[in-house]
């Protein structure tokens, strides 16, 4: 691997990780906190949103989202031809 | 059958086959000792992880804490599973990659300096033994509570097992029997919560059942919150704390949990680096299966104490009652001398806990010596709620019983990992990285289980003789590991230009700063009582949220001092470049 595809690679993987760390950011300090009075006026069941984002909402989004990072890195790897 | 006998069996069944793994896993390298040989599957590394990280604070701790602070736990729930977010993203895959035994090792290697791999050393073992002795004062007090031993004795039959598994088999038999635990505490945690689900909405998924409503067609959480709200409670949805002290402390915790040295091993013991990325998304499920349960068992159990007990006549309440109030951990006095339970806000006990006089009460009741002014009536103690949850629904002995050996497992499992810790941190990071460098793998793996001997009677000691600053173990662990580990690691990766004076100072003054915060307004070290209350807080951050603050400072100085000192040299450039890329794992063990 040379050091143009190195950079490639690198610059991919950051994209992803920025994009999954935004939407970590959002379900969790956004819906979870300082948005959580906009989103209880919103109800699903017996749920205000805001307060399950909180307590139920933001952790199932956590683990989909490693396996989605887990998924696109090893496509990535392939396609770099880095994966062992 | 009775209880004792039920938890007599079942954690004897769960001990005898911790000791059948231990037995089994025995270590003959120090690579085996430290990173279990690099084997370990995904899947198990999963689940150990999961075990390692749920302590006996979340397993009998944390719905109780969620019950009684409503929206204000939500900072526990988002905080203990959102750093796991960091690590698979930002730490575990590289850490892998780079392929050591320890923390340290990185830090030591990474910024080419002996200074940066002690100062890394300390914090290890700083942030280890304070975890470590909320654990085993933990074990004790499961012990005491359900096998009428005293807490003593608890402690040392804990340090005996633990010993046991960690002397011989180092991370390998600490993984093993981690898996084992997190199936022990994950089952005993769930069946009664299903029960309670069941019982109170009749839906068996306790996720589902807290958003549903109960047999009078109202809806769960809007009944609990009229009844919080009719007498002067905040709404259990709505929370007090401030906006900016949750987003900090939900910070703290996520931060903290990625930079916790126990936690990121763990991902040093899988083969690829791939594997260690899904390992940080099994180890998540596992976890989210509890964080997820507890807030639901926090709603159950908050709803049920309040619709038993509120303005009942204390003569006509359940027996569990009375046998909770003669463990100390719920406590009433007749204020207003009307005979009913009066639970309503502000603390019903002048000092922490209750203090019994001698005597009882007209009505039967243990009298408190120390009772506040407030009207509030009912002193309840937060673990109760797990503790108690089997027996307030009236479950059969054998789900009391699992609960015990839950509860055992959970602080076993973490005792367990901080111990490797520490004994790693002397034998690998002080002896052979420093003071001997020349003794052979043989020589390193009896100092590494003589060190693992001395951490579980110094961790012994502090769960017998427990220092005063235990319960501000959670503030100070999680503040520190957030504002020295984690961004020395994180630049270390995605930073070639970070050398070592940026980042020992950087984590000198972000460990100096959250030591000092935490000092000042948590522990009163420093200052006077009455400066040290939230007024005084800066920003209105609590200590525990300080972290965060702390973080951000090591990344300013990090970087300022670094662009004024000298680019770290050639060869550790290379590591960096060498660490981005997964394929060749395998082999950077070996060196």
């Amino acid at each position: 691997m040379n050091a143009e595809e190195r950079k490639k690679y690198w610059k991919e993987n950051l994209r992803y990780v920025a994009i999954l760390l935004s939407i970590w950011f959002v379900v969790s300090y956004g819906f979870g906190i300082l948005l959580v009075d906009v989103l209880n006026e919103i109800r699903v069941g017996g749920f205000k949103l805001g307060f399950w984002f909180a307590q139920q909402g933001s952790i199932y989004v956590f683990v989909i989202l490693i396996f989605v990072y887990v998924r696109l890195m090893n496509k990535l790897d392939k396609k770099y031809n880095v994966h062992e | 059958m009775g209880i004792q006998t039920w938890t007599f069996i079942i954690v004897g069944i769960t001990f005898a086959l911790y000791i059948g793994i231990a037995i089994w896993s025995r270590a003959s390298s120090t690579k085996e000792f430290y990173v279990a040989g690099g084997g370990v599957s995904p899947l198990a590394n999963g689940l150990a992880t999961a075990a390692d990280w749920m302590s006996a604070a979340s397993f009998l701790g944390m719905a109780g804490i969620i019950a009684f602070a409503g929206y204000d736990g939500s900072v526990y729930l988002m905080g203990w599973t959102g750093g796991y977010v960091l690590l698979a993203l930002l730490l575990a895959p590289y850490l892998r990659k780079f392929g050591k035994f320890t923390v340290p090792d990185f830090i030591g290697d990474r910024y080419y300096s002996n200074v940066a791999r002690t100062v890394a050393v300390i914090a290890a073992l700083f942030v280890s033994f304070t975890y470590v002795a909320g654990q085993m004062r933990g074990v004790g007090v499961v012990f005491s509570r359900f096998l009428d031993v005293p807490i003593n004795t608890g402690v040392y039959i804990g340090m005996t097992i633990v010993l046991l598994y960690a002397f011989l088999g180092g991370m390998k038999g600490i993984t093993y029997t981690q898996v084992a635990q997190y199936c022990v505490l994950i089952f005993a945690f769930m069946v009664p919560a299903i029960f309670i689900s069941i019982m109170a909405t009749g839906n068996p998924i306790p996720q589902l059942g807290f958003g549903s409503a109960g047999e009078d067609g109202i809806y769960l959480l809007d009944k609990l919150d009229g009844l919080m709200t009719d007498l002067g409670f905040t709404a259990y949805t709505d929370g007090s704390k401030s906006m900016t002290d949750v987003f900090f402390i939900t910070a703290a915790l996520m931060l903290g949990t990625a930079g916790l040295p126990h936690v990121i091993i763990r991902f040093f013991t899988v083969p690829k680096v791939r594997d260690a990325r899904k390992s940080a998304g099994y180890a998540l499920l596992f976890i989210a299966i509890l964080y997820t349960t507890a807030p639901a068992v926090a709603v159950f159990a908050r709803t049920n104490l309040m619709e038993t007990v509120e303005d009942k006549p204390y003569q006509e309440l359940p027996d569990w009652f009375s046998n909770w109030e003669n463990t100390g951990l719920i406590a009433w006095s007749d204020k207003n001398g009307d005979g009913k339970v009066q639970y309503l806000p502000g603390s019903a006990v002048a000092d922490k806990k209750p203090v019994f006089g001698e005597d009882k009460g007209q009505f039967g009741e243990r009298l408190v010596t120390n009772p506040s002014t407030t009207p509030n009536e009912l002193y309840v103690d937060r673990d109760i709620m797990v503790l108690a949850n089997p027996e307030i629904a009236g479950l059969p002995n054998w789900v009391i019983a699992l609960v015990a050996a839950g509860g055992l497992a959970a602080a076993l499992s973490t005792a367990a990992g901080l111990l490797l810790v520490i004994s790693t941190s002397i034998s690998h990071d002080l002896i052979k990285k420093q003071l001997a460098p020349n003794i052979s793998d043989k020589r390193e793996l009896w100092i590494a289980r003589g060190s693992s001997l001395i951490a579980v009677c110094v961790a012994g000691y502090f769960g017998i003789n427990p220092p005063g600053f235990v319960a501000s173990v959670v503030a100070l662990a999680f503040g520190l590991a957030a504002s020295s580990f984690f961004p020395a690691i994180v630049m270390g990766i995605f930073s070639k230009r970070m050398n070592k004076e940026g980042a020992i100072a950087g984590m000198v003054a972000g460990l100096g700063i959250t030591i000092y915060y935490i000092a000042r307004f948590k522990l009163g070290w420093i200052g006077t009582p009455e400066n040290s209350g939230p007024d005084n807080w800066w920003f209105g951050i609590s200590p525990e949220g300080f972290g965060t603050i702390g973080m951000i400072i090591n990344f300013i100085v990090s970087i300022a001092i670094s662009q004024f000192t000298p680019a770290p040299p050639e060869e550790v450039q290379e590591i960096v470049e060498n660490i981005r890329i997964p394929s060749g794992a395998g082999d950077a063990v070996e060196h």
